[in-house]
């Protein structure tokens, strides 16, 4: 073990890794984040914290990190390209090491013209896969990016995303391949809602035998109501929602529609556990944290290994 | 080329109301070829100041000129026997030029009548598109001959992102994927192994992050 990651621990012990997501709030009130984290315990191996995701200005993903670590979990940083030069990113990568961070996600981020503030200026000094082997780099070479030595090297797990929905899909897994190289340990995927090119992805990802190389957690989203679904098929960029998907939704009275999508979160959650090389799952219930304890019971995910003492 | 777009008419007037002799000087370069600065967009622009003078009330005296190039001294200095007869030089050229005739004449208020957009081609009639953002050390050689920096709407140099659908950026559906376009060429010119290499963090210090730059070729010097 490289790291004091939990879910390094449980991923090298040959288990199944349940992770979640907590998003930040859009002020500077701890209790958010409590109170979304106490939803969780018990549930998850580790959990995600957004970085501004969708470019909405939120309270950092650092400083939630800590706060979630402070209740017993395992949090994952995550990090985007699009707000950080090399300079910020090293050293927010040293700051989360020395305050006991385990895990770390390197994403490029979403596009600022979604956000709230469309008018900001972009950084993009480093891509996700070179964020990728920024980390890598520091942790097992004990060198900046800049080439200077690293004194205390951070002990992070490193994760990335990777979309098997957007396109050209027939390099989804070159690019994968290319996390690999950079370093990634593990990767969380885009909401798998399309099961059958979610297959042939893995297919593709294992003539690679990239499956060896890096833990491929499946990401699920459930839908709260078919107007959701409608969102994310259509408002979504690199989103798969199949039409059956909808269909289904619609076919539930509107009152019946949030325990529908669960069902078929859960579905998916068992299909996906059936798929080679897959070693675990991403729930990402979007502003619905109090079901994920739901959907990890019904798929039959619990109980989670006990976290060891850091 | 350099691509600009003419200010609106009312941002104009908001910088040149209080002067009432004005030299308006295009550039018959990039700016002409885009039709943003040049002769014909002199005259346009003359014309539109001397209604709103004449609606208004307003007295104001304008000299049309345009320039072989704002960006070079001999033809900056064409102007230099009428300039004391006006009080601002409004200038069509992109913001090289403007800087430039500037530098030149430094009593002279210089006001930009274009925003410089970009370096960019002709795609059709009217229609223009960027394709290079001047960073200082080109990589086409790796990528297909399309340039990630200039065309990926996050310059990531190991696309695409997540974002990418149908071809198109998740910034806008009308804006082409730059990584699709890169591993289409790719696969034209046989190349498709290309993508497997990682292109790694880039040396920034070419391009403006390094500073304002110049460039001095010795063997030119006079």
């Amino acid at each position: 073990m490289k790291t004091k990651s939990n879910i390094e621990r449980i991923l090298e012990s040959g288990g199944f890794v349940v992770t979640s997501e907590c998003g930040p709030p859009r002020g500077a009130d701890p209790e958010v984040i409590r109170k979304k984290g106490a939803l969780l315990k018990g549930v998850v191996d580790a959990v995600n914290v957004t970085d501004n995701q969708t470019s909405v200005v939120r309270m950092s993903s650092f400083a939630s990190c800590i706060i979630l670590k402070e209740m017993g979990f395992d949090p994952i940083l995550q990090m985007v390209c699009r707000d950080r030069n090399r300079i910020a990113i090293q050293s927010d990568i040293l700051g989360a090491a020395a305050l006991g961070i385990n895990n770390m996600l390197c994403l490029s981020g979403d596009h600022q013209k979604f956000g709230d503030h469309p008018k900001a200026k972009n950084v993009f000094d480093m891509d996700s896969v070179q964020m990728i082997n920024t980390v890598k780099t520091m942790r097992d070479d004990g060198k900046f990016v800049g080439g200077e030595e690293v004194k205390g090297k951070p002990m992070l797990f490193i994760g990335a995303a990777e979309n098997p929905f957007a396109d050209p899909f027939e390099i989804r897994a070159a690019r994968l391949g290319k996390k690999a190289k950079a370093g990634v340990e593990f990767i969380q995927t885009q909401c798998i809602y399309n099961i059958e090119r979610f297959e042939r992805w893995m297919g593709m990802v294992r003539d690679r035998g990239l499956q060896e190389k890096v833990a491929i957690l499946g990401g699920v989203t459930p839908f709260k109501s078919v107007g959701m679904a409608r969102y994310m098929k259509n408002q979504v960029p690199g989103m798969d929602v199949p039409d059956e998907m909808i269909e289904r939704m619609k076919g539930v009275p509107k009152e019946k529609q949030p325990e529908e999508g669960i069902k078929i979160c859960v579905e998916t959650i068992q299909k996906l556990k059936e798929i080679p090389g897959v070693r675990g799952i991403h729930i990402m219930a979007i502003e619905w944290e109090e079901k994920v304890a739901e959907i990890a019971k019904a798929a039959g995910l619990l109980p989670r290994p006990q976290l060891q003492a850091a | 080329m350099i691509v600009g777009n003419r200010k609106s008419l009312e941002e104009i007037l908001e910088m040149i109301k209080s002067y009432k002799k004005v030299l308006l000087l295009g550039c018959n370069e990039c700016v002409t070829v885009c039709a943003a600065g040049g002769e014909r967009e002199v005259g346009v622009l003359a014309s539109e100041l001397k209604l709103w003078s004449s609606k208004e009330g307003q007295e104001i005296e304008i000299r049309e000129q345009t320039l072989e190039r704002q960006c070079d001294h001999e033809y900056i200095e064409q102007i230099r026997p009428f300039i004391g007869d006006y009080e601002v030089i409004l200038s069509m050229a992109c913001g090289a030029g403007v800087q430039y005739v500037a530098e030149k004449y430094r009593t002279k208020p210089v006001l930009p009548a274009i925003n410089t957009s970009f370096l960019g081609v002709t795609l059709e009639q009217g229609v223009w598109s960027e394709r290079c953002q001047g960073c200082g050390t080109c990589i086409l050689d790796k990528t297909g001959g399309i340039c990630p920096i200039a065309r990926c709407a996050k310059s990531l140099l190991n696309g695409p992102c997540g974002g990418s659908s149908n071809g198109k950026c998740e910034v806008d559906k009308e804006t082409d994927c730059g990584w699709q376009m890169i591993v289409d060429r790719l696969k034209e010119l046989g190349q498709l192994d290309r993508y497997e290499e990682i292109i790694p963090i880039k040396d920034w210090t070419t391009s403006r992050d390094g500073g304002p730059r110049k460039r001095i070729r010795e063997d030119l010097k006079l």
